[in-house]
């Protein structure tokens, strides 16, 4: 094993990791349940349009959601059975609205659909983020940002590093660390595809010491599936040390800065899920419909489980069997993750884990104080920013000062909240400012577009108005020239009263 | 040379035109809600300031001693600074209207600023030559300037803070005045160290 | 003493009479056109062209503000916030709307009952932003992305078919509340 380089991000905590648990057992798959919810906008970017409708048969893997723009991506049905219905059902969102849901009646027979592996060395690079993209695979670590559009060497032609995100820094979450166990193989061959795609010279598979099982399983993998190239990292665990920006600063010194993209700079990072993912799209025409998903917290046998997109987060958690004092699901881990309006919601492409919460496991925040600009938080910035500040500003409404000190470039990690002495909940203050600076930039760009379409009224009209003017004035020009030419005498004026009555029609018409 | 820099030093520190003297408070109270405002009056006070103590000075020199009319110095005084200030905009305007976007309309209101009158007749009453009324008329408005500066930063502050309804706006914006008015007198032990 | 007095007539006369000469002289010399004021105030407004401050679009409100001759609380559409931006900008003070302006409505898209509409072109003519589509005598829809919820297609329509729809949240639009703030009692 040689010894790499490694490299530190500012800031960061180390909360307590609480992984213990669920790693106790294997992999399980989840049972089918009896109704398959499977909203059709699962990743950032436009909304997919659904392609069955209700009562139709679809088998497992069949395309029930087109992918809609630049940014999106396909949905699949995750088992056979048939569309009962297509209909807004609860979104696994904290906002609990509703949004259109493809609802299966599973026929248990779970029989895949026509599945042909791609034929991906054979493609150019569009072909195959096409064939990506109509998979439906997005970045499995919680972002879930359409893969098709990162799997692409960049400017320059090639990238220097890939990076595969195997630190799992969140507390509680232990799905990377499963799969990389389990399934190692195959997350390398993923990698090995990711790295032909990207024409990387080298693969670093970033993992946090505190996995020396998955470390010792990649490892063992690599060997054994013989990739050169690619190479299984161990870096100091440290949250959060699996955010993209701060996995690539670890593991190749490189900072990506405000508003540029780590592809400028040679480098790109995927997670070891969506590696997998890639690995069962090409190689074996599998598109994206389940994933492994960590259930833990307030249960009694934490565990993972493989479970197919629209299974309600319930049946999951039964499995796990929830303790009685159970008040809330999480989606995502206690940093970063989103309460749940209700556990009916269902497992999606974003839901790496499900954390159930007790007021014991999670006790009430502590009454917010007053900031009394510590800096602690900005000390505990993985990104370099001056929370004290954004809070400031943010809390007081303004939001073009907030966005001045790079509001937008906040990555929602939780560590200055985590860190704050006055317990001010700083990120549901960012979250709130961000949205609101989103909504205000919506309406900007939409007044925008009134103002030019206005504009282009305008335009028009007056443009329409000369051209019946210089349409005038052309035929009376005419018939000045006609009269002349008609000479004296009766032949005139009748020619005269004759182009009269022209000019009428013309007038008429052109009105 | 020492001498030109105790005048400036002085103009701009001890005897801070708005903090000392408590001269030019409409603006400094009127203009100081954003920093680039703040900055742009300062600029443009600067720029009268200067001028119009040279002016004054070559007039009352001049045009108003040799002709024993002292007691017209208001008069004169004024209607001269008008007249640059109205004559500076033009001029302004025309020739960079960038700079003149930034001044915008900061340039007319400087005419009825007290400082702008103020600092003239100090300046006579200290009895400075031509080259020091310049640096006198400089230094002071560069105080003017740091004044401004300063308390729009805190301003832009204090929109966020949690300040009781009844002192709002102005109300809390005279308190910071005051404070920072009681740390600027800091500055007068700077002559212990002559 | 009369001499005197002459004298400080004379001086000030004369000061008066070469300051007025230059500075009429440089108005003519210095004079330019243009106002780049107009552009800041249009970019400030709403865009939905619906004419409720009394002037023809956003456009022509945007003037008569640059000119002085509107108050900045006449756009409805723009808000309080709308007020307070265009308040910042001219350095004026914030002033609430006045009686008859006052109405702040929901954001709404309008939308054609279709069964109803008798294809007369009417509402197409008044959209001020293009956003309906239909020819005579067929039948009229909204494209609801650029429709600006102005409301200036609902006098023409001689059948009252077209409606105004609040636009409402969706997952997509959501936004994060604002925290609850508490001051924690110190213990």
């Amino acid at each position: 094993m040689s010894l790499r380089k490694l490299f530190n991000f500012h800031g960061g905590v180390k909360p307590a990791y609480n992984k213990e648990a669920s790693i106790q057992l294997p992999i399980a798959a989840a049972p089918l349940p009896p109704e398959l919810v499977i909203p059709l906008h699962q990743s950032i970017g436009g909304t997919p349009r659904p392609l069955v409708s209700a009562g139709e048969h679809v088998r497992k893997g069949q395309l029930i959601g087109a992918p809609d723009g630049y940014v999106s991506s396909a949905v699949h049905a995750s088992t056979s059975g048939t569309v009962k219905a297509v209909e807004l059902r609860l979104m696994p969102h904290t906002s609990g609205l509703s949004a259109f849901c493809v609802v299966i009646e599973p026929d248990g027979k779970d029989e895949w659909g026509d599945l042909a592996p791609v034929p991906w060395r054979s493609m150019n690079s569009d072909e195959v983020r096409g064939a990506l993209r109509d998979a439906g695979v997005v970045g499995l670590g919680g972002a879930v940002f359409p893969s098709y559009l990162k799997a692409n060497a960049g400017k320059q032609g090639h990238l220097n590093t890939l990076v595969i995100n195997g630190a799992e820094c969140e507390p509680y979450i232990t799905c990377d660390d499963m799969q990389m166990r389990e399934q190692g193989e195959i997350v390398v061959r993923g990698a090995a595809i990711l790295r032909d795609l990207t024409k990387a010279r080298q693969v670093l598979i970033g993992i946090e010491n505190n996995k020396p099982e998955a470390i010792a399983a990649m490892q063992a993998a690599i060997k054994a599936t013989g990739e050169t190239n690619i190479e299984a990292v161990t870096i100091p665990t440290r949250y959060p040390a699996g955010g993209a920006k701060q996995l690539i600063r670890v593991l190749t010194g490189i900072e990506v800065p405000h508003g540029t993209r780590s592809t400028d700079y040679g480098v790109q990072c995927f997670n070891t899920g969506t590696a997998y993912a890639i690995y069962e799209a090409l190689e074996l025409g599998r598109p994206l419909i389940s994933r492994i998903v960590t259930v833990a917290g307030n249960v009694e046998t934490a565990r993972n489980y493989e479970v197919r997109f629209g299974t309600p987060m319930r049946d999951v958690i039964a499995l796990s069997k929830a303790k009685p004092d159970t008040d809330r699901i999480i989606m995502g881990g206690p940093m970063m993750g989103y309460r749940m309006p209700s556990d009916s919601v269902p497992v999606v492409k974003a839901t790496n884990c499900i954390l159930v919460g007790s007021p014991a496991l999670f006790p009430p925040p502590p009454p917010e104080m007053p900031c009394i600009r510590c800096g602690e938080c900005a000390r505990a910035c993985p990104t370099d920013l001056q929370p004290f500040e954004m809070y400031w500003f943010s809390r007081a409404r303004l939001f073009e000062k907030a966005e001045a000190y790079h509001l937008a470039d906040c990555i929602e990690c939780g560590c200055c909240a985590f860190v704050c002495p006055a317990r001010i909940p700083l990120v549901d203050y960012f979250r709130f400012a961000k949205s609101e600076v989103w909504a205000r930039e919506t309406e900007k760009d939409a007044a925008d577009q009134a103002r030019q379409r206005y504009e282009f009224r305008l335009e028009r009209e007056e443009r329409d108005k000369q051209e019946k003017a210089a349409r005038l004035a052309a035929k009376a020009a005419e018939t000045k020239a006609k009269l002349a030419q008609a000479g004296s005498g009766d032949a005139a004026l009748i020619a005269a009263a004759a182009a009269r009555t022209q000019e009428a029609e013309g007038k008429s018409n052109a009105e | 040379m020492t001498s030109y820099l105790f005048i400036i030093l002085s103009a701009v520190l001890v005897n801070n035109v708005v903090f000392v003297r408590i001269l030019g408070l409409c603006p400094f109270m009127g203009v100081s809600k954003k920093l680039e405002t703040a900055v742009g009056m300062g600029a443009a006070t600067t720029f009268v300031l200067t001028l119009g103590c040279g002016t004054s000075y070559v007039i009352d020199s001049w045009l108003l001693i040799p002709n024993g009319l002292e007691y017209l110095r208001t008069l004169a005084f004024i209607v001269t600074i008008a007249a640059i200030v109205q004559l500076t905009e033009l001029i302004i305007q025309k020739t960079s209207p960038v700079l003149h976007q930034v001044l915008g309309i900061y340039l007319p209101l400087i005419t009825t600023n007290c400082a702008v009158l103020g600092i003239p007749l100090l300046n006579i009453a200290q009895r400075h030559d031509f080259v020091e009324s310049l640096l006198f008329g400089f230094g002071s408005s560069v105080g003017f300037t740091l004044a401004m500066i300063l308390f729009a930063g805190l301003r832009e502050r204090l929109e966020g803070a949690d300040i009781p309804k009844n002192f709002r706006g102005t109300a809390i914006g005279f308190i910071t005045a005051g404070i920072m008015s009681l740390a600027f007198m800091g500055f007068a032990g700077l002559d212990k160290y002559k | 003493m009369i001499a005197a007095l002459l004298v400080a007539l004379l001086v000030m006369a004369l000061g008066a009479v070469i300051l007025g000469a230059t500075l009429g002289y440089a108005a003519v010399k210095f004079r330019v056109e243009g106002d780049p004021l107009v552009e800041k105030i249009d970019s400030i407004l709403p865009q939905t062209q619906c004419g409720q401050c009394g002037f023809p679009g956003c456009k022509g409100y945007a003037e008569a503000v640059a000119r002085g001759e509107a108050e900045i609380n006449c756009c409805p559409p723009g808000g309080e916030e709308g007020i307070r931006k265009l308040a910042d900008l001219l350095g004026r003070e914030f002033k609430p709307f006045s009686d008859g302006f006052n109405i702040e409505k929901p954001k709404s898209t309008a939308i054609i009952d279709e069964q109803t509409c008798i294809g007369c072109t009417l509402c197409i003519q008044a959209c001020p932003v293009d956003a309906i589509v239909g020819a005579a005598k067929q039948m009229h829809t909204i494209i609801a992305g650029q429709c600006t919820g102005c409301e200036l297609c609902l006098p023409p329509c001689p059948v009252n078919c077209i409606a105004m729809v609040p636009i409402t949240e969706n997952v997509v639009t959501w936004k994060w509340k604002y925290p609850a703030f508490s001051i924690g009692k110190a213990a």
